[in-house]
């Protein structure tokens, strides 16, 4: 399986997501530039953390508009699993791939700790490891994580079974503890709180790592025929 | 449009205008005579930055000689724009510390975010990746607005820069003092890492190689800001403003990219940072290294203002720039490395032989100097020195004794100072993870990352506890480094080396001169004997407002190897059943104490001596205990005393203690400060492992399951009992409690 894990000129958490991929599940990963207008021949698409093009106006604001995302929009079209995280994520919501939007933190600051967030649906491709209800350890770091939708929005949201991460101690002030959801066909998932952060021990907390494991085991149950 | 209108030289003179730049009489006369001639308004300006403190280091140059900086393990000492020690396997640690304190006063979200861009380039300027950033500050007391002002902008500041460019704020301090209140202290330290053979100089070689310039325009921020960092705050600070630089981390965050890229390219001659005094300091400085000199057509410098003036160009401190020498015809290569991170980089002169810097602007000819009498020739003074009578008056008191009632109140009380009080709210705002290398976040005696491909960690730190500086230079001096080297090697790591950043009063001051000739005195010393040569720093004067100086306050930054992440140790205790050791010497002196001031509202007394040698010893066992394996975790005893190192090994575990006393006299074994000291806990099975490795620890405890925290006397009294989670919530929310408090 090979993963592609998206840069753009300010990504900064790009590194720790091809560690993590490397390291953690051992599948194949590269690097694709912002400029890039294809994404043929990878399985998985991650858009990492970080200020993509220094965020001064609006985080992702101007990344929507890079060439690669036509690239990403087709991929997710096609099925395949598209992850952001972080800087990620408020991409994926300027793209509109996923609805809601990003506010400041409601204390205004940065928040950077570990926090423990609920699998509130483990049958997407990213959760199918976790367990339903699972407590799990995750850091968060961001500026800009109060997630915002409206009310018809939420309601749709838990129709369709989106909300796939809440936040049990919620800091940033998110709608309805919301840490991460997916579009409606459930491949792709936008998430504040870092996975790629938590896949060793040594670090504090290896609970991220079975967000990679899941997408890695869906892959193998898909192409298990060809293979 | 031109900010100013340039004086003839004639009329500089004559006027005596180059006082303004902060250039004295008989240094003008100097110039005069290097010249041959009288300097015009620009030649002027690139004396004035060059030769003030911050560049040429004129007032401390006779001081900072001293200092030990050799070793086995050295590879760069001062000199460079960071220091490098080799950490085994053909790596090396790239470190160094910086002050922004001035810009930091008048503005200071911009003051503390572009001292972090200035320390980060640095670093990346020797080749190295720069893997983590430390943070030493210093405040007023959190009850006035203003420090609250400065105090938060700070933290946003250093929070902005850092976590948009990606770079792990892993650790530092805040301390909080009354005589920081006009003037903070913003020192920002950054640690990088490197290859032996990309280690690069900023010397421009090679007679004929051009010069580039990368990275943002030129603007006219920043402009003197070498020069105001080297002259008291005063009530006209407010209005040097302009003299602030504007960071623009996503910026740096290319030029980090790009830059590495070009170091590792094999027609890379030098690169320098353009940090204080700029486009000046960064050719100038380059050119003297290397014996040779620079032509420079200041037409094709990128500008992002319009009809600047020479002097304006050449003064700006506008941020994220380098100057960069390369082979000639390469040019093109380098440009295609800028370009794909959407950089400038722009030819801009190149190297001659007559080791002059020539400007050249509109076709004339804007300034000729030589390049050695500007990076090198600036005068040196050995100002006049003179023992306080404070010191005098403080050498003669009585060993003082704070009267205290119910030990379990003052500790709440004490655990409260937001000097001791958990600093979360600041290191909540640094992303400290990224990158995923970080084991031992903030909040430990020091933060270790672990270097990803190898076995290897890194420990680092900063610290200084100028109280004990002011009280006794020579011995607060010595105790500084020293707690450096508890918290490195608590951690579990061997220290390498130290950066420093040394911040004073003006040294005008004959009283203040003599503070910084007895405190590098100590520091020197403590270097020498603890094996920690001083590979660079920086010094910052003039750190003083109307209302009086800053406490001497020579941070010490210091770097460890830990070779085995195995032997990773942080603070926080690991298991109830644990035995509490304690290792060091109980010194029953309050002089300098958080007990001291928070009872007497000040500091006064006779600081007890610091024995290096005992130091020596201590951090040895604690090490080799770390290392065979007995050890689940250490912390050594600093501000707050015993009692106040002993509960902070608890908070954050759910777990609690009974412990005795290491000292006889309740108060000392409680409260008293200064003396060497570790606590460390070690697993039942592992006792006999840990006493063969230290022989002189003592065996005062165990760690509990029930959250509750005890101390007992040397009869076996208790001298304390309180529950750790009443405890802990006061510690935890101190600060942020004092930033809402509206008294």
């Amino acid at each position: 399986m090979k993963f592609a894990v998206i840069m753009f000129p300010g990504s900064n958490c790009d590194v720790d997501m091809y560690h993590a991929v490397e390291e953690a599940v051992g599948e194949e990963v590269e690097y694709v530039w912002h400029n890039e207008t294809s994404l043929e021949g990878f399985d998985a698409v991650l858009l990492p953390g970080g200020f993509s093009y220094g965020d001064y106006l609006r985080p992702g604001a101007i990344a929507h508009f890079s060439p690669i995302m036509e690239a990403v929009k087709k991929a997710a079209d096609e099925g395949k699993p598209v992850l952001g995280v972080c800087n990620g994520f408020q991409v994926l919501l300027e793209s509109r791939m996923l609805p809601g939007a990003m506010r400041r933190n409601k204390n205004l600051h940065f928040i950077c700790k570990t926090l423990p967030l609920t699998v509130e649906n483990n049958t997407t491709v990213f959760t199918n490891s976790y367990e339903q209800g699972e407590t799990i350890q995750i850091p968060v770091a961001h500026g800009d994580g109060n997630y915002y939708c409206d009310e018809k929005t939420l309601a749709e949201l838990r129709e369709n079974n989106q909300i796939v991460f809440t936040y049990g101690l919620n800091e940033n002030g998110s709608t309805a503890d919301i840490a991460g959801i997916t579009n409606k066909e459930g491949n792709v998932l936008g998430m504040m709180p870092h996975p790629e952060r938590a896949v060793e021990e040594l670090l504090g907390s290896a609970d991220g790592k079975k967000l990679f494991t899941s997408i890695v085991k869906q892959w193998r149950e898909k192409n298990a025929v060809t293979s | 449009m031109q900010l100013l209108h340039e004086p003839s030289p004639e009329l500089i003179k004559e006027k005596k205008l180059f006082a303004e730049m902060g250039v004295s009489e008989e240094e003008f006369t100097f110039i005069e005579s290097i010249l041959g001639r009288l300097p015009n308004y620009t030649e002027l300006g690139l004396f004035s930055v060059m030769w003030s403190e911050h560049c040429s280091y004129k007032n401390s140059k006779v001081l900072l000689k001293k200092f030990p900086v050799e070793g086995e393990r050295v590879l760069q000492g001062p000199g460079e724009g960071a220091g490098i020690i080799d950490i085994d396997d053909e790596q090396a640690v790239v470190f160094k510390i910086e002050s922004h304190n001035h810009p930091s006063a008048v503005e200071p979200y911009e003051g503390a975010a572009t001292g972090v861009g200035g320390i980060i380039r640095d670093v990346f300027s020797m080749g190295a990746r720069p893997v983590a950033l430390l943070n030493s500050l210093r405040f007023g007391e959190l009850k006035n607005p203003r420090v609250k002002y400065l105090f938060e902008g700070v933290v946003s500041g250093i929070a902005g820069y850092g976590n948009c460019i990606g770079i792990p704020t892993v650790g530092g301090e805040v301390q909080f003092d009354p005589c920081y209140e006009g003037n903070p202290l913003v020192n920002a330290m950054c640690v990088g890492l490197i290859d032996h053979k990309d280690i690069q100089k900023g010397q421009a070689k090679g007679i004929g190689n051009p010069v580039m310039y990368v990275g943002a325009g030129t603007g006219r921020d920043g402009i003197h800001g070498a020069t105001f960092a080297s002259e008291e705050l005063s009530e006209d600070s407010e209005a040097k403003r302009p003299a602030v630089q504007v960071g623009d981390p996503f910026m740096e965050k290319l030029l980090v990219e790009a830059c590495l890229e070009a170091t590792k390219h094999p027609k890379l001659v030098g690169i320098q940072d353009m940090g204080a005094a700029g486009l000046t300091s960064s050719s100038a400085e380059m050119a003297s290294k290397a014996g040779s000199g620079i032509r420079m057509n200041l037409d094709l410098v990128p500008q992002r203002e319009k009809q600047m003036s020479p002097y304006e160009m050449m003064l700006s401190e506008s941020q994220e720039r380098m100057l960069l020498v390369v082979e000639k015809g390469s040019e093109q290569e380098f440009k295609d490395i800028f370009d794909h991170w959407g950089l400038n980089a722009v030819v801009v002169g190149e190297v001659t032989d007559d080791k002059r810097l020539t400007l050249i602007h509109e076709g004339k000819t804007a300034a000729d100097v030589p390049v050695d009498a500007l990076a090198e020739e600036a005068p040196v003074y050995h100002k006049p020195s003179r023992e306080p009578a404070y010191f005098r008056e403080f050498q003669k008191q009585e060993n003082y004794r704070p009267k205290v009632g119910d030990y379990g109140t003052v500790l709440k009380e004490l655990l409260q100072q937001p000097t001791i009080a958990s600093k979360e709210w600041v290191y909540e705002q640094y992303d400290y993870m990224v990158r995923t290398n970080t084991v031992a976040a903030p909040g430990s005696d020091a933060a270790v990352i672990r270097l990803r491909g190898t076995n290897k960690a890194l420990a680092m730190t900063t610290d200084c506890n100028s109280r004990f500086i002011y009280l006794d230079p020579y011995e607060g001096g010595k105790l500084a480094v020293a707690e450096a080297a508890r918290n490195i090697t608590a951690s579990g790591a061997e220290a390498l080396g130290v950066t420093d950043c040394l911040n004073y009063g003006s040294p005008d001051n004959p009283e203040i001169f003599w503070q910084l000739e007895k405190s590098t005195d100590g520091l020197s010393e403590a270097c020498r004997t603890l094996e920690t040569p001083v590979v660079g720093g920086n010094v910052s004067l003039y750190n003083e407002t109307n209302r009086g100086a800053v406490y001497p306050t020579p941070v010490i930054g210091m770097v460890g190897l830990i070779h085995d992440t195995a032997h990773i140790t942080t603070q926080a205790a690991k298991q109830s059943g644990d035995a509490v050791y304690f290792l060091g010497k109980v010194t029953p002196s309050f002089a300098g104490s958080e007990l001291q001031k928070m009872t007497e509202g000040s500091i006064f007394g006779k600081v007890a001596p610091v024995d290096l040698e005992a130091e020596k010893r201590y951090q040895k066992q604690v090490l080799s205990a770390v290392r065979n394996g007995s050890v689940s975790s250490a912390h050594d005893v600093s501000e707050g005393g015993f009692a106040a190192a002993a509960i902070e090994k608890l908070f954050g575990t759910s777990l609690g203690a009974e412990v005795t006393l290491p000292h006889e006299d309740d108060l000392a074994g409680s409260f008293a400060e200064g003396y060497p000291g570790y606590i460390v806990t070690v697993p039942q099975e592992k006792k006999t492992t840990f006493e063969k490795a230290a022989p002189e620890a003592v065996e005062i405890g165990r760690i509990t399951e029930e959250a509750e925290f005890t101390l007992r006397n040397k009869q076996g009294e208790t001298v304390l009992k309180e529950s750790v989670g009443e405890l802990e919530k006061l510690w935890r929310g101190a600060v942020s409690c004092a930033l809402k408090s509206k008294d």
